[in-house]
Order: structure tokens, then sequence, then C-alpha cells
């Protein structure tokens, strides 16, 4: 067990910068996820800490140690890969106990360490088959025993999920968390589903272009990003961003999104705003938080009426989609209260959750 | 509403799949036609061999009786006199050390060469890999002119061990293309796992990389096989004594005399040589398709 840091670390293909000068710092123990959407840089980061890339400029450190020159094997790292990475020639005892003999443990220790591990992961009638005979939750779970097996410093997951259908790996993500728990381990995990990052996550870490653009737990990152970019890739449906423009009336900030609509602006942000009076920003909304209006409302303005364009019924909720300021706008209302399509809706914006962005540097202002 | 909805695609739907068992029917039986014909052709050449090897040297000359079928009783006689009376189990012993040796130096070489072509990523691995195919194209009957020189010089000319130094050069450039090419099939994530298990670079070739490719070192070795127990062109350049002649030129060489063709021992000999071929691609042939083919879709 050990903390990871990452300082200053560059990593060039050719003249393409895929990871531009980043810094991490991970605790021990800690689940931190590297999430960001394809060619972000958070493949490559993880591969570095791994030893699998070499790194063009900066430091890796495990466990205090600087470990940018020492080979895969000897960083006592173990990783799961995407494609499972078994070898298909090998029972599932000897792909787990594979990394135990090449490190000449003895017989009895490697049957001890690959019964326990299966134990934890619940795969003890399938060490015996061979990888072909073994489904996909299976072989991920054969996987990650290879890695516990190890008892590393630390567990490096690259994307284990990707190849599962949606009802595995929502299984799986469970089972991932469950031992965790139980192997208390540093972990880096890289995915691109943010729904997988913030379930998982102590902290999540989340990249784009080669950069991090917010590192923090799952509830910072959904309740306070810094970018819009943050804003839009964390949470599901996407936060809607809708052009607007701040102004003041006297006292009052409102938020102008089209002639006929303003949203108040609540007075302790007023002063966080104040510079950008007059000034287009962007409006940023979850569409949990635009629903049917309150029962209570306290009539403070933030209500609206608009002319629905879709209604997707989920079930337990119903996904409202109308343009505003012709941008589409999604909102999530109780199913007994949606309108349908082309009808007129009355609807609520829960304004205590707005973001507003400036458009200019893309940072949540 | 329901009943009637269903009926509509069911009604529509049995000329189609009558059509499609004609359809499948017709493919069928076309296919048979030609295999027919096809195993009638090349089964010929053996049928005949085989006739003439168990017929007597009297019946094999007597013009009269039909070629196709054996008149005056089954002999074994060709095959005694080919074994007793002339050099043919010489031959055999030099064919298969030399073909065993050629196979295991191929094999050596060009699973080497293709582990570092193939998975080790170096500056000009890949034109190197594709001047290896290259010199696969020079025909042995155009190497073999500069080749005398060379076997002359090291002293191998009419020695079967001459063999085993230039049988390599026909099968390890198409052998290391075979492998290059199995071994760029398998996903380098295993590669990455072996190095994290703490894998060198010869564990990861011993313990998973010649294992996973085995269908792919199986194809090589058949073809390696075929072609050192087939050559022709260098041992009837370089041998020329009996003792150390291999089969395909000291069968012919021995067997016909100017014009004198000893037929019934040269089909008996054919046979006999062709029989270690036959019964290897028998046992291997799966493994034959599957290396030559490996890759062709997703796995």
């Amino acid at each position: 067990m050990a903390e990871v840091a990452l300082r200053q670390v560059v990593k060039k293909f050719g003249d393409v910068e895929a990871v531009r000068s980043i810094d991490l710092d991970i605790p021990d123990n800690e689940f931190v996820v590297l999430v960001g959407p394809s060619g972000c840089g958070k493949s490559t980061t993880l591969r570095m800490i791994a030893g699998l890339e070499e790194v063009t400029s900066g430091d890796i450190c495990i466990g205090g140690e600087v470990v940018n020159d020492l080979p895969p094997k000897d960083r006592d790292i173990a990783m799961v890969f995407q494609n499972y990475a078994l070898y298909p020639h090998m029972t599932a005892f000897e792909n787990m106990s594979f990394g135990l003999k090449l490190r000449k443990f003895s017989k009895s220790e490697i049957r001890q360490r690959v019964e326990h591990a299966a134990r934890i992961l619940d795969i003890t009638e399938l060490l015996d088959r061979r990888p072909k005979a073994l489904s996909g939750g299976q072989r991920q779970r054969v996987a990650m025993g290879r890695a516990i097996v190890r008892n590393p410093k630390v567990f490096l997951f690259d994307e284990p999920l990707s190849n599962l259908d949606a009802k595995l790996r929502v299984q799986m993500r469970t089972e991932i968390k469950r031992v965790h728990q139980k192997v208390k381990t540093t972990t880096v995990y890289v995915t691109h589903d943010q729904v997988e990052a913030m379930t998982l996550a102590d902290r999540v870490v989340v990249m784009n272009k080669g950069i991090i653009e917010q590192i923090g737990t799952p509830q910072e990152l959904y309740h306070r990003p810094r970018t819009r970019f943050v804003a839009g890739f964390i949470g599901s449906p996407a936060m809607n961003f809708i052009p607007c423009q701040l102004e003041q009336n006297g006292a009052n900030m409102r938020v102008r999104v089209s002639d006929s609509i303003s949203l108040p602006v609540q007075p302790q942000r007023a002063n966080r705003y104040q510079s950008f009076v007059g000034k287009p920003v962007t409006l940023g909304l979850r569409p949990e938080h635009i629903t049917e209006p309150r029962q209570n409302g306290q009539g403070d303005g933030s209500d609206f009426a608009v002319t629905l364009d879709v209604v997707e019924p989920l079930g337990m909720e119903t996904m409202v989609f109308f343009t505003l300021n012709g941008t589409e706008v999604c909102g999530r209302v109780e199913p007994s209260s949606a309108a349908d399509a082309g009808a007129t809706m009355q609807l609520h914006a829960n304004v205590d959750h707005m973001h507003l962005i400036d458009p200019a540097s893309g940072a949540v202002i | 509403m329901t009943s009637v909805a269903l009926s509509v695609p069911k009604a529509a739907g049995a000329p189609r799949q009558a059509s499609l068992k004609r359809n499948r029917r017709w493919a069928l039986i076309t296919s048979y036609i030609f295999l027919v014909i096809f195993a009638i052709f090349f089964l010929m050449p053996p049928y005949y061999m085989i006739v003439t090897s168990l017929k007597s040297d009297a019946e094999v000359a007597h013009m009269a009786t039909n070629p196709w079928i054996i008149a005056n009783g089954i002999t074994l006689d060709q095959f005694k006199i080919l074994f007793t009376q002339t050099d043919f189990l010489i031959f055999f012993k030099n064919t298969a050390i030399v073909t065993v040796a050629v196979v295991v130096i191929t094999m050596v070489v060009s699973v080497l060469a293709a582990f570092s072509l193939g998975r080790m990523r170096f500056w000009g691995s890949s034109i190197l890999a594709t001047g290896i195919f290259l010199t696969y194209l020079v025909p042995d009957t155009l190497l073999f002119i500069p080749l005398f020189q060379i076997v002359k010089a090291i002293g191998l000319l009419n020695s079967y061990w001459g063999m085993v130094l230039v049988y390599p050069t026909l099968t390890v450039p198409f052998c290391t293309w075979i492998m290059i090419g199995y071994f760029q099939s398998i996903p380098k994530e295993l590669d990455e796992a072996a190095l994290i298990d703490g894998a060198g670079h010869m564990q990861m070739l011993l313990r998973i990389f010649i294992p996973v490719a085995l269908p792919g070192i199986i194809a090589a070795t058949i073809f390696a096989f075929t072609v050192s127990w087939a050559a022709f062109v260098y041992p009837m350049a370089f041998l020329y004594s009996a003792d150390q002649q291999v089969l395909t030129v000291g069968t012919v060489t021995s067997l016909i005399r100017a014009d004198v063709y000893k037929w019934g021992m040269l089909m008996a000999g054919a046979l006999v040589a062709a029989a270690p071929p036959l019964v290897i691609y028998a046992f291997l042939m799966d493994y034959y398709i599957a290396g030559l083919t490996s890759g062709a879709t997703k796995g």
C-alpha cells in the first residue's frame, strides 16, 4: 500500500502532447477515478503509472520513490485491462498464479493466495476453467483476482467494464467497490463513463485535452464544477447550457434567457456576478433542476411556460425537451404532471442550483 | 386485430422460405458436383501410384492390360526390392535427418525473428519484415548458382548437411512471415499483462507467445517440413553420391537408368515418400488451416 504522486508529468507522442504537465496526489488507500472523453490522456496517464509508457518529463512517485526508470514488474503494481488480457492457454488458477510463480513464491503460498482471492471474488468453482469457458463477467473477476493475489501497492484499472453489457457492468461496478472495501489498496481507475466514476470514486479527476480540469469528490464535481467542461461532463442527462444575459434592475439581479423569461439571481451570488452585468453569459442548469412548479411556490419569478417539443417517459420520471433561446433544453418532471408534446407546460427552474459560465474562458463564475 | 396482424408476415414469409430452401438445395447440388469432379481429378494420380506399385514388373510392362486395374493379382515385390536391393532406405534416412534438422533450425530462427519483428517495435522493423518476405520470392532455380559456391567453399558439397544449410533459405522467410502475422494478431495487452506480472522478453515468448501462437507455429512447421521433404533443385545441384542423396532426387536417379523406367518401384518409392507428409497433414490439418487463416476474421 502506498501513495501515488504525479509531478508535472508530460507525455508526448512525436509532436502530439497527450498529457500536459499534470500534478496529482493520491493518498494511501484512496480510490481515484480518471475520467474524460476519448483522447483526453487518462489512459496514457495510467499507463505511465504502470510503466507501460515512458514519461517525457516530470516524475511519477509510488510510495515516495520516483519510479520513472523502473520497469513495470519492479513498481509493485497490478493492472486490470479492458479486454481482460487473460492468458488463453492457462486456467483461471494458472492465470492468477502466473505472476507469483515468476516471483518464485512457494507452491503452498501461491495456492493460499489464489484461493483467498477466489473466495473474495466468488470464483472458487471456476479456477480450473480456461478463459474461453468463462463469461465476460467471470473473466473480469479472474483478471481482478490476478491483481489481488499479488497484494500490490497500487491497483490500476484501465476501463475494465467497457467490454461488458449494461446489466453486467452495473453488477461488476458494485463488485469492484465491494472488493476495494475488503482489499484496501490505493486504486487508480480509468473510465470514460461518468456514472462509473461518480459511483466508484473517493475522488474523481476530470481530464480534458491532456490537462486536469478538476479534482474533487463526486459531490463536489456535481454541485460545484469549476468549468463548463466539468459541468457538462458530470451528470446524466448532461447539464443544459443556455445563452443568456445578466441584468441588474435596482437591487435585483436577473438572468434574461429570452424576451419573456428571466430568472432571479440569489442575492448572495450578486457580488460574484457583478462584473458580468450587461454581458452575455451561459446559464448552466441540470435537467433535475428544471421541474414542474412547486406546490408551495414562492412566486419568485423562476416559473416559466414553454411549448414541449419531445416528451420521454422513463417510468419513475419523464424527460421533457423544449427550445429556449435557440437551444434545446431538457427538464425532469413527475410523470403525472408532464404535458404532451406540442402542449404548453409550466416549469420551474431551481435557481439555487444554477451556474453562470463565462463564455470566453469556459470558467464557472 | 392481433391475429390479423400476426398472419400477414407469416403469409408473406412462406414463399420466401421455400425459395430460400430451393436456393440452398441447388447450391448444395452444384457444390457436390464440383467436389466430386475435383476429388476424381486429384485422387487419380495417387490411385494410379498405388495400383502400379502393387503390380509385378511383367504386368506393368504388358501393354495390353488395363493400367487402371490389377489383373494378375496383388504383389508386394516392388516394395521388397525397393527396400532390399536399392539405396531407398538410405535416401529415406538422409531425408528424415535433413528435414528434422531444417525444421528445428527454421522454427528457432523464425519464431525468434518473428517475435522481435512483430512485437518489439524498433526502427526499421517493418522494412526488415518486408525484406525477409521478399527474399522468399527469389526462386531456388536462381539461388542455387551462388549457393553452390558457398556450399563448396565451406566443404559441404555432396553432403546432406549442406542441405541443412541451404533449405532454410527457402523455409525461414515464409515461416517468419506467417509467424509475424500470428504474433501481431495477439492483443498487445497480453504482453503488457505479462510485463506487469514480472516476465522478461524470453519468458514472455516461451510461456505466453509460443503456447498462444501454437496453431501458427504448427502451420509454419508443416510448411518447413513439406518444403525440405520435397526439395528437388538443391539436392539435384549439390549432391551426387548415393549415400548422401535424399528421396526426391535419389529415387529418380537410381530407378531411371537411361530410357529404362522401373515404374513399379518408382511408384512404390513415391508412395512411401509421400506417406510422412500425408500423416502429418492428416493429424495437424485443423491447426494448419487455423494458422494460415488466423486474424482473417474477428475471433
